[in-house]
């Protein structure tokens, strides 16, 4: 059997849409914690649906990737950037699933409501906590920023192979070809 | 594929651009999260603020600190239901658990000191949904805008040579805030409310309510109590402060032993041109007002063990059918209430209440277990 040469259209669709969501996200993140004029009001009504879109979005992708084959990276890529690329991915993949949740948590530890639109929320998942608030809150915002820089690092290494290795990686990914070969 | 070779000049060219890409991505985030713009008003500005004019209480909420947790139920008459769908609103009961507390600057302060009076309401509706208001004792605010109320607590604050505020300091905001003076003087001419249970509960901001039929209004609203009010006179609460330094919190403790508390819920309809942006401006009296139900309070709890510890009141948690008003101040508590939650939160092990120290407190808690 041929490998393919570029990942499933669902599955790049899912990148591309949840690459425009995560990055959004985190400058609504960090833009939101930074001021407390009106602004913060609507960037933290919008942080709180796209995190759940993105957990949900997160699952199926995850389905999606583990049900389909995806295309190998080059041959001659040396053996430790081809262990940074899938330990990268799997971290990307790890804070997709771990920043939502313990969002939700979060609030559900400090009793506040996980309210999406409307009257349209979610239950807590966690009990109500002050001390499990504060840590899991340090701990949302340490993994914000740490998805930051390997999102960072993942857009610095794509580029890499698309202008300057021109190997193909990049074009596994970006490409409006419906076909994965 | 295998990958065709560049001349070293376009590939050093194209890693220049590579990185320009990152770091002008980076500056956008670094931009974003303000740590360009220490001028901004931001959450940890406003609670530094306050840190500054109050000192910091380890463990302990950065504004009305000293506090006591109360439970009961809301009693809607359902007069409400033509102003707001929020459920909170339709006739019956739904739970309610609350907070009195003064805005006094230290868990430990005396009662006796001037002071919001403050009285903060967590209504659980039975949809799920959480409606949250902190209310003072004051039919008025004393700034109008976040930058104000910075100023406001740093002109006051003690001076670090003097451990007093610098006078001159003050002046000078005072000079430049005829709303805080305007303030201030209610505060001197109002008497001293010697109970919690007998005070009016204003919620400082104007709201919005929308009804089922998406007609929207923009209202405030108050908190009448059925209690007669008594006062203290102002020259003895040197005294009262020295032989009962928590006689407002007994005085609650006290009665809620022995009767629930009732405040009727009314909702006042402002007309065309009434301020919804700003706190110092009161609405003309006669403004029509809907009584629309029924606060009981029956039970209290001290912090240390009670609901409305691990919690913050922010006036921006409201169910559907309540919504904010245009007044920059709404923005500025929820971001200051979470950042003080934040950091008290992560203080640990939480400091016992002054409460629990308080011998006549602990037997009138003992007594109505």
């Amino acid at each position: 059997m041929r490998a393919p040469i570029r990942f499933s259209f669902a599955l790049r669709a899912l990148h591309w849409l949840m690459a425009l969501m995560i990055l959004a996200m985190l400058f609504i993140g960090v833009g939101m914690m930074s001021t407390a004029s009106d602004a913060r009001r609507w960037l933290y009504d919008l942080h709180k649906p796209l995190g759940v879109a993105i957990l949900l979005l997160a699952a199926l992708r995850l389905f999606v990737r583990l049900t389909t084959k995806a295309p190998p990276l080059p041959q001659d890529l040396p053996a430790i950037q081809k262990w940074a690329a899938h330990a990268s991915h799997a971290v990307l993949y790890f804070l997709m699933f771990a920043l939502p949740l313990v969002g939700w948590a979060m609030l559900s530890a400090g009793g506040y409501p996980i309210s999406l639109f409307g009257s349209a929320h979610l239950p807590p998942i966690a009990p109500l906590n002050a001390g499990l608030y504060a840590f899991l809150h340090a701990v949302h915002v340490s993994l914000a920023l740490g998805l930051f820089v390997v999102v960072l690092a993942h857009l610095g290494a794509a580029l890499m192979h698309g202008l300057i290795r021109r190997d193909g990686v990049f074009s596994a990914m970006a490409s409006w070809r419906r076909g994965r070969f | 594929m295998s990958q065709r070779l560049l001349p070293p000049a376009a590939v050093l060219a194209k890693g220049a651009l590579i990185g320009a890409i990152l770091v002008t991505l980076t500056g956008l985030f670094v931009w974003a999260a303000g740590w360009l713009s220490p001028s901004r008003v931001s959450p940890g500005r406003i609670v530094d603020a306050l840190e500054t004019h109050n000192g910091v209480h380890s463990g302990a909420r950065r504004a009305h600190e000293k506090g006591l947790c109360v439970a009961g139920y809301f009693q809607s008459n359902g007069q409400g239901v033509a102003l707001s769908r929020a459920d909170v609103f339709a006739p019956g009961r739904t739970p309610v658990f609350g907070r009195f507390s003064l805005g006094v600057g230290n868990p430990h302060s005396p009662d006796g000191v001037p002071g919001f009076h403050a009285l903060a309401l967590s209504f659980q509706q039975g949809n799920g949904e959480i409606w949250r208001t902190a209310m003072d004792d004051t039919p008025i605010f004393p700034v109008a805008t976040p930058q104000a109320f910075i100023d406001f607590q740093l002109a006051t604050a003690p001076d670090k040579a003097t451990g007093k505020p610098d006078p001159a300091r003050a002046q000078a905001y005072l000079a430049a805030h005829p709303e805080t003076r305007a303030f201030m003087q209610w505060m001197r001419d109002a008497p001293f409310a010697a109970s919690f249970a007998a005070s009016t509960y204003y919620s400082i901001n104007a709201f919005r309510f929308t009804d089922a039929q998406g007609q929207t209004r923009a209202v405030r609203w108050s908190f009448k109590p059925e209690a007669p009010f008594v006062a203290v006179d102002k020259d003895k609460l040197a005294e009262l402060n020295k032989t009962q330094p928590n006689f407002l919190f007994n005085d609650a403790l006290t009665r809620l032993a022995q009767q629930p508390m009732r405040w009727e819920l009314w909702v006042t309809l402002a007309q065309a041109g009434d301020p919804t942006n700003d706190a110092t401006r009161p609405w003309p009296a006669e403004r029509q007002q809907v009584d629309v139900g029924t606060l009981v309070l029956e039970r209290a709890s001290l912090e240390d063990d009670g609901p409305c510890r691990d919690v913050t009141f922010d006036p921006l948690i409201l169910p559907s059918g309540i919504a904010a008003s245009d007044d920059p101040l709404l923005a500025a508590r929820s971001a200051a209430y979470a950042r003080s939650f934040t950091r008290r939160a992560g203080e640990r092990p939480t400091p016992p209440s002054a409460l629990s120290d308080d011998p006549a407190a602990r037997s009138v808690l003992q007594g109505a277990r």
